[in-house]
């Protein structure tokens, strides 16, 4: 392992919150109110939450050594397929919080908020032309509830024709996230086989396409990093039987200024502004999933949406056919503003060659690990590639045991055993942002595991023992538990 | 551009790699009647001096600035945030790692939202909270959905129409395909809700209330729990200012088996309403029925003390269709953020917060009161409050406006019968100051 950018680093211990601290202590300035106590009704009151009571530097210590046990994109490659971890600029944090656009609140009138409501109303424009779509909502808050939006327009469009369609059309390619969404609409999935070339034929589609089917849930490029090229015709099918198509744009990283989704015949699309747009994951969020629609469907969209008139920006209510809220306000407003940031950072020409490097960058993994490790769709791909660990399995060594291992040189894994179409894939998206040197030392360090799983699979079985923790008792966790301190 | 590293020169040995001729070559499986026509038209790129000048033209737009007193809650809360919250949350080994599903390499992230769920279960008084949802309007709704899972041959809800009218959006959003029926209930003179129109209704899964509510009164928790349990449902207590918590009965206390709402109060700023925090905790014999993440404590290999995310089995990319919610990202740093807020006021610290948030309130309310304005609700209230005036309130608005102080919403436009009513939210931002101005400018 010489050479690689693992390393043990100086981690320190530290208790649980509550495990530390003294009565009495505090982490921040304490105001008098400088008014006299009121009159309160004791019988409704109570001697508040049991929390620890810690010093300032306390805390500073205990967050301080908590982050140094977790990796991030600032820390090293996080090649995580389908979740496009790219570089998050650091100038959109500061855009972000801008005090005037931090302070500004949601419950006053236009006439105050014009500045923020100008970002919406940008980024809005700018997500319609580049997925072609004609409107777009900001509202929901992650991709998941992007999908749901959709869901919710296709249960609003067929009610207001008066139809009643109970299916769903879902390919075996597609986000785990795609079924649960739809079934919370109503719509029963129905899912799809991929053929051998890891596409979707357009008569797998025909023949499953019926008047009790609402239409189909897409990605594309698909989580194989494959382009459904049959999706014009896959449209036209769907369309034909009156259903409509919703097209998961989690992927758009590898399309942008490259492929056009409205021309591909995409009804719905949402896009995750965390993967493509380059807005932090935050551990898990605060994530933002517009959701764009064609002309059609555009009354359907949550409400309400940001338009410019005479008078300036305002907020528009939606009309009776919105679906309605899914936000109390208008979904994670600080995220919103760091991808206009992004946008306005990259202008037309930098947002096109992002999805070029980022599909070289995927393309050039994908060829110098071919061989090395097995890849099950030899076909052509964008933004990320699929292999499996079926060169491993003589030497006892599965794909968690490697991605383990990767730990060991310094390596957040690929996503593991997704799609569920390759059993035990090994999903790689390096993204744009990683620049050669990078890439090939990835690409050696993984050679060098699989090297390992034939001469020393013990090492592999043991991985990480570099990191804070050996490997972690999910079932344990399960079976027993322990959700609270 | 500074996020992209390649130089010509790679670009050209990479491809020659991978045996393309030009980068155009690398998208040949994509049809050409799929293809983007053009370049994107978006604006020219702006270097990062260029977006700072635009950025202060457009924050120069803004006419409420961060000096000025607003005096507005309604779903947001203006709170001190503390210099060490934003440092420590804007930490990027927090914020640049995502969902911690390789747990030895997201310790960092994972014990943190291990102590959030802690801590938010005791500010709720539950035995278990999640990992966070999206905002407190969808935690709301996913609240009622979780209700109508939990109480077998369920097809009804009730939410009470003193809960925030966005939040009531939200949820009629979440349940129109499902086809269960949403029943609303009145409030009464006192600002509470008003129970009796359930009497009778059979079919019902959970009964939504807020405390504080829209108008910042506090429910009668303790006996609205009697009476709904006696019902066969749930008791889901929703809320948009959890500070009130640090003063009040929590809604575990008493009785709420489900608590849920908006985190924004716990050291995130307003920022025009996200990123948002959805607070969400119930009691233990439903925790498997709970929609979100959960992080649950186990040992490593050599017996070591650790986190990972557990009960995936309720989750989508497990059960898929059959899954508790679709939820998949939610609010990760904004649940980091809270935590530690909260660990920065400790106990005693948001006691003492949220006795300075009543007695500011009250001085206000009184003082508005001693000026001729009349509460529309009799109710106790936390830091909110609604009132009437005798005359026209606008032009005082105004001029408060002048003076840098923000006094305010007006009711009419989310309950048309309380049209010319005003509802005030006062914090410990406030200063006697500020509200003596605001009480003079009314007296006149």
């Amino acid at each position: 392992m010489n050479g690689t950018v693992g390393a043990s680093g100086l981690i320190l211990n530290e208790p649980l919150l509550w495990e530390k601290g003294r009565k009495g202590r505090r982490g921040m300035s304490m105001v008098e109110s400088g008014v006299p106590p009121a009159p309160i009704d004791a019988g409704l009151c109570d001697e508040g939450p049991d929390f620890p009571d810690l010093s300032e530097i306390d805390v500073i210590r205990h967050y301080t050594r908590l982050s140094q046990w977790n990796f991030g994109i600032d820390s090293g490659m996080y090649p995580l397929g389908s979740c496009t971890m790219k570089y998050n600029p650091k100038i959109n944090e500061r855009m972000a919080a801008t005090p005037e656009i931090a302070c500004a609140h949601p419950m006053l009138d236009d006439a105050s908020s014009q500045g923020v409501l100008r970002i919406m109303f940008e980024l809005q424009q700018f997500l319609a032309v580049i997925t072609g779509m004609d409107a777009v909502s900001l509202q929901p808050s992650a991709g998941a509830q992007g999908e749901l939006a959709g869901m919710l327009i296709f249960a609003a469009w067929f009610r207001s024709r008066g139809e009643k369609r109970t299916k769903i059309l879902i390919p075996d390619t597609a986000h785990g996230t795609n079924p649960a969404s739809a079934a919370l609409c109503g719509f029963t999935p129905v899912p799809l086989k991929s053929g051998d070339d890891g596409r979707l034929a357009v008569e797998t589609v025909a023949a499953l396409m019926d008047g009790e089917t609402a239409g189909i849930m897409l990605t594309n490029p698909n989580t194989l990093g494959i382009f459904e090229s049959n999706i014009r015709a896959i449209a036209e099918a769907v369309h034909a039987r009156g259903g409509l198509v919703y097209g998961d744009g989690a992927n758009m990283n590898a399309i942008m200024g490259i492929a056009d989704p409205r021309k591909c015949g995409v009804d719905v699309l949402h896009l995750n502004l965390h993967k493509t747009f380059s807005t932090p994951h935050g551990g898990g969020g605060p994530g933002a999933g517009p959701v764009c629609v064609v002309q059609a469907l555009e009354q359907f969209l949550p409400a309400p949406r940001v338009i410019r008139d005479d008078s300036g920006y305002r907020l528009a209510d939606g009309g009776p056919s919105s679906i309605g809220r899914l936000h109390a306000f208008h979904g994670n407003f600080s995220v919103l503003v760091r991808a206009w940031s992004y946008i306005r950072s990259m202008g037309p020409e930098d947002l096109k060659k992002a999805s070029q490097l980022a599909v070289l960058n995927a393309n050039y993994v994908k060829e110098r690990l071919k061989g090395t490790l097995h890849l099950p769709y030899d076909q052509p791909s964008l933004h990320e590639c699929v292999f499996s660990d079926q060169f491993q399995h003589d030497h006892g060594i599965r794909t968690l045991d490697m991605a383990k291992r990767l730990i060991d040189y310094g390596y957040h894994p690929p996503t593991v055993y997704f799609p569920l179409v390759v059993p035990g894939a090994i999903m790689i998206e390096p993204t744009e942002t990683e620049c050669r040197d990078d890439l090939d030392q990835f690409v050696e360090a993984f050679k060098a595991v699989v090297q390992e799983a034939a001469d020393t699979p013990d090492l592999l079985l043991q991985a990480p023992v570099r990191a804070k923790l050996r490997r972690l008792d999910e079932t344990r966790a399960a079976r027993h538990p322990c959700l609270c301190g | 551009m500074r996020y992209l590293p390649h130089t010509p020169e790679e670009i050209a040995e990479m491809l020659a790699v991978v045996g393309k001729g030009s980068l155009d070559e690398l998208f040949t499986s994509i049809p050409a009647d799929c293809r983007f026509a053009g370049s994107i038209p978006v604006p020219e790129a702006l270097t990062e001096w260029q977006l700072n000048d635009l950025m202060r033209e457009i924050s120069g737009s803004m006419t409420i600035e961060p000096q000025h007193s607003v005096l507005v809650g309604a779903g947001r809360y203006q709170h001190h945030i503390p210099e060490i919250v934003r440092s420590l949350a804007g930490r990027s080994e927090f914020l640049t790692s995502y969902t911690p599903y390789q747990p030895e390499m997201a310790q960092g992230t994972l014990q943190g939202i291990f102590e959030y769920q802690t801590l938010t279960a005791r500010l709720l008084g539950l035995d278990v909270a999640n990992a966070s949802l999206y905002d407190g309007a969808s935690a709301l709704a996913e609240a009622l959905l979780m209700g109508l899972r939990v109480v077998k041959k369920s097809r009804r809800v009730a939410i009470s129409r003193a809960v925030h009218p966005h939040y009531r959006e939200v949820v009629a959003s979440y349940l129109r395909p499902t086809g269960y029926e949403i029943i609303e209930l009145p409030f009464g003179p006192d600002g509470r809700t008003d129970l009796s129109p359930l009497a009778g209704v059979d079919g019902l899964a959970a009964v939504a209330l807020q405390s504080p509510n829209f108008f910042g009164a506090m429910e009668d928790l303790e006996q609205a729990a009697t009476a709904i349990h006696a019902s066969g449902a749930l008791l889901v207590a929703g809320f948009t200012e959890p500070m009130a918590f640090g003063l009040y009965k929590n809604p575990g206390r008493c009785g709420a088996d489900i608590a849920c709402g908006e985190g924004q109060s716990l050291g995130l700023p307003v920022s025009f309403g996200g990123a948002a925090l959805g607070m969400f905790a119930c009691r233990e014999e439903f925790v498997r029925n709970m929609p979100g993440r959960l992080v649950g404590e186990t040992v490593d290999l050599e017996g070591r003390r650790g986190y990972v995310l557990t009960l995936s089995t309720r989750e989508q990319h497990i059960r898929r269709e059959k899954a508790t919610s679709n939820i998949c990202s939610n609010q990760g740093l904004c649940a980091m953020t809270a935590a530690i807020f909260m660990a920065s006021l400790g106990g005693g610290g948001l006691r003492q917060t949220a006795r300075c948030n009543y007695d500011l309130s009250e001085y206000l309310k009184n003082g508005l009161i001693a000026a001729g304005a009349v509460p529309v609700f009799s109710g106790p209230t936390f830091n909110e409050f609604a009132l009437r005036f005798a005359g026209d309130f606008t032009p005082v608005r105004e001029r408060l406006k002048g003076k840098g102080i923000v006094a305010g919403i007006e009711l009419g436009k989310y309950y048309p019968d309380y049209t010319g009513c005003w509802l005030f939210c006062v914090t410990e931002k406030a200063t006697k100051t500020i509200l003596d101005t605001v009480i003079s400018e009314v007296r006149g």
